[in-house]
């Protein structure tokens, strides 16, 4: 049984009075594929958020490779909470691609992805360039390298940010509902970068998306959230197919009925 | 005189400019309020008088610190005009998307290229038309260093004044001529306006 390279064990994290992971465990295999889905402020996008430290939890460690993430051992071989030098180790191992595209407006394309390779990596400026373009040309936009973020359509924008995540070749790559801020006819193109990606390589891939088809048939795995907690999980068939809980189906249909 | 007060006062006005406002919006207190204590004294008192203080009162006894008048002068102006910039230099901080940050630390950039790559040129821009208002101020108010022994533009055109009583000729070019130092801060101002918003939307804030 291979280690997993992703491990919640017990976390939970509260806004005030609100809990929005509560006592959460999750194993994520290397090269699985996961899909987290559920009703909004069920504490998805904090599941993502919590493993790219930007967000604290307050109980609980996760732990990336079987090294701690959220904790490091002190010299009495205790853990303790990890320090931002720590976090940033550990963090190289980690991507991720925002609803928001957040690229670097002053920057074009070919820069946004170049930028941290050099800057952080230390990769001279030829390699980061190669690095780039390949990854450019492989989102499909080899021609557009010299263009700024403003002058992209949105899933085009997207595009480039995967790009940028990949660039720092993490093994774990996070996904935040990727196509929320898309117009339907421009998720498609996101969305096939995606599962080229899932296909090509052995990248391990967390993804809390709306897009329930796309979902069903990339995923290895379907994590289905509600008030903190995975409620329920299971293959794309099992749980799509034939969900055990009242919650799952009721989510379920609710968005069937939507889409 | 002039021209070289105002270039490098202006180089130390933007420096403690980005500096103070760094200060202003660290989370350490000490540093928060080294940096609210310079910007409310330079910002809260006389430019003359500061002046007066740096030349007059700090060779004396227990200070002992003598500088020239050149010295005083770009200090002087370097520093008053920062402390009005730091507060532009904030707001144009603050106005840099979230986002900006979470995507650097996603990408495991260092705090300081952080800062450095990502948010100073978002944040120059944002500051460019406020910014270009007080470096106009800093020239205009050089006018004020004959009084520490300096000979500036005003300065000068007084002296002609008296020995020639061409007033209205003298003043009218002296006039003319912070006008068009006025134009030169505003045409590099604008070259750096559009280098920094090179791809950018009008108005597009993301």
């Amino acid at each position: 049984m291979p280690q997993p390279i992703v491990r919640f064990t017990d976390v939970t994290k509260r806004y005030g009075n609100l809990t929005v992971l509560n006592n959460l465990n999750l194993d994520v295999e290397a090269g699985e594929k996961v899909a987290i889905i559920g009703p909004s402020g069920s504490g998805k996008s904090t599941l993502l958020r919590a493993l790219m430290t930007l967000e604290d939890i307050d109980e609980g460690i996760i732990t990336v490779d079987d090294e701690p993430l959220t904790h490091m051992p002190a010299r009495d071989g205790r853990l303790v909470r990890a320090n931002a030098r720590h976090q940033r180790k550990v963090r190289g191992k980690i991507g991720m691609v925002f609803q928001s595209f957040n690229l670097f407006p002053h920057m074009s394309a070919l820069q946004n992805v170049m930028e941290a390779p050099v800057q952080v990596l230390g990769l001279d400026r030829k390699e980061a360039r190669e690095r780039a373009c390949e990854l450019l040309d492989m989102v499909g936009l080899g021609e557009k390298h010299d263009h700024y973020p403003s002058q992209l359509s949105g899933g085009q924008q997207q595009r480039v940010a995967i790009a940028r995540a990949l660039a720092m070749r993490p093994k774990v790559m996070l996904f935040d509902e990727v196509t929320s801020a898309l117009d339907p006819e421009l998720c498609g193109e996101v969305l096939s970068v995606i599962r080229r990606l899932g296909a090509e390589h052995s990248l391990t891939m967390l993804m809390v998306t709306h897009q329930m088809g796309f979902a069903r048939e990339f995923a290895d795995r379907i994590c289905f959230f509600h008030q903190g907690r995975i409620h329920e999980q299971g293959t794309p068939a099992e749980l799509f197919g034939n969900p055990r809980e009242d919650r799952t189906r009721c989510f379920l249909s609710a968005v069937n009925e939507a889409q | 005189m002039t021209v070289q007060v105002t270039f490098w006062g202006s180089l130390l006005a933007i420096v403690s400019a980005i500096v103070a406002a760094l200060g202003r919006l660290s989370s350490v207190p000490a540093l928060r309020w080294l940096a609210i204590t310079y910007i409310e004294v330079f910002r809260g008192t006389s430019l003359l008088v500061q002046l007066f203080w740096l030349y007059f009162v700090l060779p004396m006894p227990p200070f002992n610190i003598e500088m020239s008048a050149f010295a005083v002068a770009i200090l002087g102006l370097g520093l008053h005009i920062g402390a009005y910039g730091a507060e532009v230099m904030r707001g144009a901080i603050r106005s840099v998307a979230k986002g900006q940050y979470e995507a650097c630390q996603a990408l495991n950039m260092s705090p300081f290229k952080r800062f450095y790559r990502i948010v100073l040129p978002q944040a120059l821009l944002a500051a460019i038309p406020p910014g270009t208002n007080l470096l106009i101020e800093l020239l205009k108010n050089t006018s004020l260093v004959s009084l520490i022994t300096l000979s500036d533009l005003a300065f000068r055109a007084r002296q002609l004044d008296q020995a020639t009583f061409m007033t209205l000729e003298i003043f009218a070019l002296t006039l003319l001529l912070y006008f068009l130092l006025a134009q030169v801060i505003n045409l590099g101002m604008r070259m750096l306006e559009r280098r920094l918003s090179r791809g950018r939307m009008q108005g597009g804030l993301s």
